[in-house]
């Protein structure tokens, strides 16, 4: 067979997605249960999401410190019986702090669930906080903290968050001394006012068999009751500084850690789908501007990329990497050009349409089993839009397939200037 | 259960096929049997550097990279010392763009000294990112070399050296990829909404013309066993002191990996683990204690890392990781313990069945150790180990005399 090998093979754009629908259910006690049913494997992951409490600079540390803790014991259980349970049943505990939500994740084979179930319900219950765990975690946290601080990916994050978002869960960045601040009575009255069913939803994705709902509502509703204290998930303003530069010289550096970028829309913004695919463009995957021209063109660095971050309260658009500390200064000029050319250039209809396929693909490539699609479907759950779940991705299609480029150009403008970018170095400049 | 078909192409190409239905997607692995082990030693590191050369454009294709994601995929490769893995993720309408794009690449690259030029640069700053402006990060570089004294293992997939890098040319480049890249030395998997006729159309059309090159031998020195204990310190600017304890172990193929596995994971899987709860909770000396195995298809390493608390020194800190190794050699592990440890096995193999690249890399790695159906019969070998076989490994391996410990010191202000 002769082929031409210098001819691509025809291709197809991708024109529907289709997304699992999940079961609401709302519990008597205030919870809401959503659940997404699909796969072959026997097997569930169930998610118990809390809104965070709100932030408290005199004790800043109580939503990430209450949330890690609750696998170190409860009245009945200590930390090593609650390990031993969850690891005998070849079951996965996490919990997860995230800027807006804490979690408490479970995976387990069905089989086992009845006995998986109950441990979660009694940490979620009756989590004590022991004085001596509580000393341990502060002696770890300190230490790993120590180590964090060496790594200028590390400080240039928390200098950034900083800087954008002042003093509340978004811009906290702790020190040795703040773990200080840490009280288990503290501990005991924010995790009986945030961890209550009236403050949780729960997400159940995977092969959802009869009888597992029963047993998970059985577990999660007539015995969980809401506590006396209310939980209160308002925020602070977000504070950014007027500051717009930070440099933190380290004299060894090989390397330098740059992250710039501004506070931007998030997902309630009828834009935020357009700049997502400007953001994919300047440099949200592997062909992008920053790429093409900082590592793949000049070598500087092994990575960079632009990102925007959605958070309830906010959002930003960032620029990270790091480069080689004798280009750093070449490096930022090229970023700075790259954001300019955005703005004064027409983005071609060639790498338009490249990128608008590649984020299709991108897109059905998120949805690889049920857990991503509940994964999807918290994103906008928790940026308040769930009743438009359907429609939302609907209109991301519509956007990533006819956005055009003076559009993106106009975003470039109002979204893409260096000068009013937040720049943080760590390293050489 | 991750089921599959398999044809090998006149060329000796040998393709798997996992067919999955429950995705639109589809997955293109190819794996190459060549990795860090088969450099030469004053050249190491090229193994790596020749994987990013690979998205340099190949003899017919200039850009690797635009064609792919102008129909929606995504890919990667990694290298290890063992292999070099690259994969394509795209919607499955569109595998033939992935056939075309790594058949080209198989049959020739384009051997751009441009980007020769610029990877160079790249790799340096990776090996400035990961190794060498990270605190701990040239651990490996200074570990490998005390516990392997003639196996190609004694250096690390980034190099020795950056100079390694620095003096790579494009003669070079082009006797590697004569010497490993072809045919013979692949398999491919193609997993997802695909049926195993239409890939055995397109293997045939895009790779069935590829020459089959000449068949690489492997004869690489073996190493001995070890009888003297070693140890190495280093001091660095770095915050907290740091021990690693390393063992030599079996190869992947030999039968005590399984039991190997499971002493790893009774030591340091999951918050119930001997480490975590005796060093950390307990005895509280550490603030971190893990231990790990490499894997690796030749002679293995079994690691133990952990970072004692400030005012614990580092022989204490050893002292302990020891007290745990006698226990493990002199007691029989208690059957709850043992079945502990079992079923998390057998309910990671069930929850890495739901990611579709995952079960084509593994598909992958276990036809290079000499048939992918292996993969199926893993959790039975696991569930198979007794409790003296694991007393009886750990007296094999935890010996001091087949002991490499490199004590990592910061230094002070």
């Amino acid at each position: 067979m002769i082929i031409d090998r210098k001819k691509a093979p025809e291709f197809r754009a991708i024109d529907n997605i289709n997304l699992i629908k999940p079961v609401k259910q709302k519990l008597d006690n205030g919870c809401n249960v959503f659940s997404f049913n699909s796969g072959d494997q026997d097997l569930v992951r169930i998610e118990w999401i809390f809104g965070n409490q709100r932030f408290d600079e005199k004790k800043p540390l109580l939503n990430v410190a209450v949330n890690t803790m609750l696998t170190d014991g409860t009245s009945t259980l200590t930390a090593a019986q609650i390990a031993d349970k969850v690891d005998f049943y070849g079951a996965f505990l996490q919990v997860d702090y995230g800027y807006d939500n804490s979690q408490v994740v479970l995976y387990s084979l069905n089989k086992h669930l009845q006995h998986t179930l109950p441990v979660i319900k009694d940490i979620l219950t009756d989590s004590v906080f022991p004085e001596k765990e509580l000393e341990t975690f502060i002696r770890n946290q300190q230490q790993k903290l120590q180590v964090s601080m060496q790594k200028n990916d590390f400080v240039a994050r928390r200098g950034f968050n900083k800087a954008l978002y002042g003093d509340t869960l978004y811009g906290l960045g702790a020190e040795n001394d703040t773990y200080k601040t840490l009280r288990r009575e503290d501990m005991l009255l924010f995790f009986k006012q945030m961890y209550q069913p009236s403050n949780c939803t729960i997400i159940v994705a995977g092969k959802i068999e009869p009888g597992i709902l029963e047993l998970i509502t059985d577990t999660f509703d007539k015995k969980w009751v809401n506590s006396s204290e209310k939980s209160d998930t308002s925020q602070p303003e977000l504070k950014p500084s007027a500051e717009h530069f930070y440099f933190i010289e380290k004299p060894d550096a090989l390397q330098s850690a740059i992250r710039m970028g501004i506070p931007a829309i998030n997902r309630n913004h009828p834009d935020f789908a357009a700049l997502q695919v400007l953001n994919t463009i300047l440099g949200g995957y592997f062909g992008s501007r920053l790429m093409a021209n900082i590592r793949e063109d000049k070598g500087y660095t092994y990575g960079i990329g632009s990102g925007m971050s959605a958070l309830k309260h906010g959002g930003a658009l960032f620029i990270a990497t790091e480069v080689g500390a004798d280009v750093c200064k070449a490096a930022v000029n090229e970023i700075e050009k790259e954001l300019n050319l955005l703005q004064t250039e027409l983005i071609t209809e060639e790498e338009l349409s490249l990128v608008r396929n590649f984020l299709l693909g991108s897109l059905l490539g998120s949805l690889e089993n049920v857990f991503s699609h509940a994964d999807k479907f918290k994103n906008l759950y928790f940026a308040g839009l769930d009743y438009d779940y359907y429609d939302y991705y609907d209109r991301y299609v519509e956007t990533v397939k006819t956005v055009t480029a003076g559009h993106l150009q106009e975003l470039a403008k109002q979204y893409l200037n260096f000068n009013q970018f937040y720049k943080v170095i760590v390293g050489k400049y | 259960m991750v089921k599959f078909n398999r044809f090998t192409l006149d060329n000796g190409l040998r393709v798997l096929v996992h067919e999955d239905n429950t995705t639109p997607m589809a997955v293109l692995n190819i794996l190459y049997d060549v990795g860090a082990r088969d450099e030469d030693p004053d050249q190491t590191g090229f193994a790596h550097l020749f994987e990013h050369l690979m998205f340099g454009g190949s003899v017919n294709i200039p850009n690797y990279d635009e064609p792919l994601q102008r129909v929606g995929g995504e890919n990667n490769a990694f290298t290890s010392n063992d292999i070099t893995n690259y994969y394509i993720t795209l919607p499955s309408a569109n595998l033939e763009t992935a056939f075309w794009l790594e058949s080209d690449r198989m049959l020739s690259l384009a051997f751009s000294e441009k980007s020769l030029e610029v990877q160079r640069n790249v790799v340096i700053e990776e090996f400035k990112q990961r190794y060498l402006n990270q605190p701990y990060g040239d651990v490996w570089l200074k570990l490998r070399p005390l516990v392997y004294k003639k196996h190609p293992y004694q250096w690390a997939t980034i190099g020795k050296e950056i100079k390694h890098i620095e003096d790579a040319k494009i003669e070079d480049v082009k006797a590697f990829f004569k010497k490993h890249y072809n045919p013979q030395n692949a398999i491919i998997v193609v997993g997802g909404n695909v049926k195993t006729e239409d890939i055995k159309q397109l293997s045939e059309k895009w790779f069935g013309s590829i020459p089959a090159g000449e068949k690489y031998h492997r004869n690489l020195p073996q190493e001995p066993e070890q009888h003297d204990e070693r140890r190495s310190t280093v001091t660095a600017k770095v915050p907290l002191n740091d021990v690693y304890i390393a063992f030599q172990m079996g190869a992947r193929l030999d039968k005590s990996y399984y039991a190997a596995e499971l002493i790893s994971d009774i030591l340091s899987r999951g918050n119930s683990s001997r480490l975590y709860r005796n060093l950390v909770k307990e005895k509280e000396l550490f603030s971190e204690v893990h231990a790990y195995m490499s894997g690796s298809l030749d002679k293995g390493m079994f690691v133990f890392e952990g970072k004692p608390l400030e005012n614990v020194s580092t022989e204490t800190a050893e002292a302990a990781i020891w007290e745990e190794l006698e226990r493990i050699k002199t007691e029989l592990i208690p059957a709850d313990e043992l079945i502990k440890v079992k079923n998390k096995i057998e309910s990671t193999m069930i929850f890495s069945e739901m990611a579709l690249l995952d079960k084509a890399m593994n598909l992958a790695s276990f036809e290079l150790l000499g048939d992918a159906d292996l993969l199926n019969h893993e959790t039975g070998k696991y569930l198979a180990v007794t409790a003296e076989e694991i007393k009886n490994l750990s007296n094999e391996i935890f010996r001091r005399d087949n002991s490499s410990t490199l004590i990592y010191l910061a230094e002070k202000a």
